[in-house]
């Protein structure tokens, strides 16, 4: 944080400060130019009434909500088979979908930033393919996959011949979030390979090609931070895919039900308790996943853009 | 593995294993739905559009969406600004909260809103014995919308705001400007660049919003059935070629906001 010593409204040591916006203002207008003015004293409040209408509030109502019926109620629609059930087809899809992101993300990157086989053309060409999920709906998303591969295809078919299910299926929900999720860690990766730049690798493989002795000594090393943080941003987006997932599944009970969209059926079927209590569990593993987020960033010393 | 890394043959496969996986990953899908569309020629597509359920469908989200991101431009700058330039107790952990609704599943979003504005909330009683509606008409869903693209607006601007130079605001207040003056002139103008593409985002965002909207909506047609819930609707109804020209119409939509982005964030770096 750069930026810092310039808004220590008590650091003496630096004679900068008293030229920041609010207090250079202050200095000629108050006569104590330590104490906050009313503007930046309303607009602090006005912050903080933002933050609370719009995110605490509504975290706090959905604790009340859950345990509206007491702790036992809760704990009873949360142990419900469906509903373990439902956090065990999330779990595993949010597994797979990782593991993939990670491989051909990595990859991907690598090649996107390093490739020199790629022409310009194709270069630019991939890199808006990339981002293409990020405008696409995630109900769209869920569709083009029931288009291309649903039952009534001839490559859904094909695939029915060969005894695999993928729409209304679990390989059709991986291949959702796959598609949901396929750009968030290439977004990470990319900005730190091309940051480090290539003198360290080249010193590394001056005799040979890039290699696997160079991506493990000398790549990896600098890009994990970025991984890392990718790799949070990938598990909170497949945890919460909904959208895609619906349409996709096909909403089963029981078979391919997830956490998101059996709080969905819950709260259509007007049973608020336990909607609640599943999306509880769900909202502390986004609290935890944005904890882990925060440490991320402060190691890989990068500002809060994404 | 390096031995195998070497080898020609295996660095071809490896190459065109990953531009396939890209392509049918991405490309394949995308110029599916755009084919389906257009599966019956023009004429279909322009009789889908102009049923009046899904033209409205479309009309209302691009309406409430453009009110969400007006409202996030207001409390986004705000925020970021706050945030950057004052200290003051909590801070740090408005800052972390910041991203919440990024990682809050969009369905647990919804139904937040849900809970906190529903009939049976204080706030829904309060709205009810004013004569007003919340949930289930088109206050609940900007809400919807507004809490899932908070984050756009501050996360676009705060980078702006850090590498800032403050000579510029300094001068300035040096040659007697008020403080109005400056941030009109000095300070607005260094965030706008992350205020338009923040927006942009966060509209394309609230124009796809589905999970947070559908459990708030109440989804009546022709009133407060948006159209990522119209295109879902007619999928599970079995009506592929009518979902997939709603589709295609917002898919176009979103394409030429991204490429909008794209676009200033190019030319900013080229200056």
């Amino acid at each position: 944080m750069k930026h810092t010593p310039y808004h220590q409204p008590n650091s003496s040591e630096e004679p900068h400060q008293v030229l920041t916006a609010s207090q250079s203002s202050a200095a000629v207008h108050d006569p104590h130019p330590h104490s906050r003015s009313k503007l930046q004293l309303l607009l602090i409040i006005l912050t903080y009434a933002v933050f609370i209408t719009l995110l605490i509030a509504p975290l706090l109502q959905m604790l009340l909500g859950a345990f509206q019926g007491g702790w036992g109620s809760a704990l009873a629609s949360l142990l419900r088979p469906e509903s373990l059930h439902a956090l065990g087809v999330t779990a595993a899809v949010v597994g797979v979908v990782t593991l993939l992101n990670v491989v051909f993300g990595v990859w991907l990157s690598i090649v996107l930033v390093r490739g020199g086989w790629l022409n310009g053309f194709v270069r630019r060409l991939l890199n808006a393919i990339i981002d293409l999920p990020f405008a696409v709906s995630p109900i769209i998303g869920g569709f083009m996959i029931v288009l291309l591969l649903g039952p009534q295809t001839i490559m859904g078919t094909l695939f029915a011949n060969m005894g695999v299910q993928i729409v209304y299926a679990f390989p059709g929900m991986v291949l959702a979030t796959l598609f949901v999720t396929f750009p968030l860690l290439i977004r990470e990766v990319v900005p730190v390979l091309q940051e480090i730049g290539t003198q360290q690798e080249e010193a590394a493989s001056m005799l040979g090609a890039y290699d696997w002795t160079t991506f493990w000594k000398v790549t990896w090393p600098s890009i994990r931070w970025g991984v890392l943080y990718g790799v949070v941003l990938t598990i909170a987006r497949s945890l919460g895919e909904f959208g895609a997932i619906l349409v996709v599944s096909g909403n089963v009970m029981n078979k391919t039900q997830t956490a998101t969209t059996l709080v969905y059926q819950d709260v259509e079927n007007f049973n608020i308790t336990a909607a609640s209590s599943l999306a509880l569990v769900l909202v502390f593993s986004s609290i935890i996943l944005l904890l882990v987020m925060e440490w991320a960033k402060r190691h890989a010393g990068r500002k809060g853009v994404h | 593995m390096n031995a195998v890394l070497r080898y020609r043959g295996a660095l071809w496969g490896f190459r065109t294993t990953l531009l396939l996986y890209v392509f049918l990953l991405v490309v394949v899908p995308l110029g599916g739905i755009y084919a389906q569309s257009f599966y019956g020629g023009w004429s279909t597509f322009v009789d889908s559009l102009m049923e009046p359920l899904a033209w409205q469908s479309v009309a209302l989200t691009f309406r409430l969406a453009i009110i969400a991101t007006a409202i996030n431009v207001v409390i986004g700058t705000l925020s970021a600004w706050v945030l950057h330039r004052y200290r003051f107790v909590g801070r740090t952990w408005l800052n972390s909260l910041v991203d919440l609704p990024f990682a809050l599943p969009t369905a647990v979003g919804g139904l937040m809103i849900l809970l906190l504005l529903g009939p049976g909330s204080f706030v829904g009683r309060l709205a009810e014995s004013m004569g007003w509606r919340i949930v289930f008409a088109e206050p609940a869903i900007v809400a919807a919308m507004v809490f899932v693209t908070f984050p756009f607006v501050i996360r676009a601007v705060q980078p702006l705001l850090e590498e800032a130079d403050l000579s510029e605001e300094e001068a300035s207040y040096t040659l007697g400007a008020s403080r109005m003056y400056t941030f009109i002139r000095v300070t607005l103008p260094r965030m706008r660049p992350g205020i338009v593409s923040g927006a942009m985002l966060a509209f394309s965002r609230a124009m796809a919003e589905f999970g947070a909207v559908v459990l708030v909506a109440g989804n009546i047609p022709g009133k407060t059935l948006v159209a990522s819930v119209y295109i879902f609707g007619e999928i599970e109804s079995d009506h592929p070629q009518s979902a997939a020209v709603v589709s295609v119409l917002l898919l176009t939509l979103s394409f030429i906001v991204l490429w909008a982005i794209h676009w200033i964030q190019n030319r900013r770096k080229s200056s």
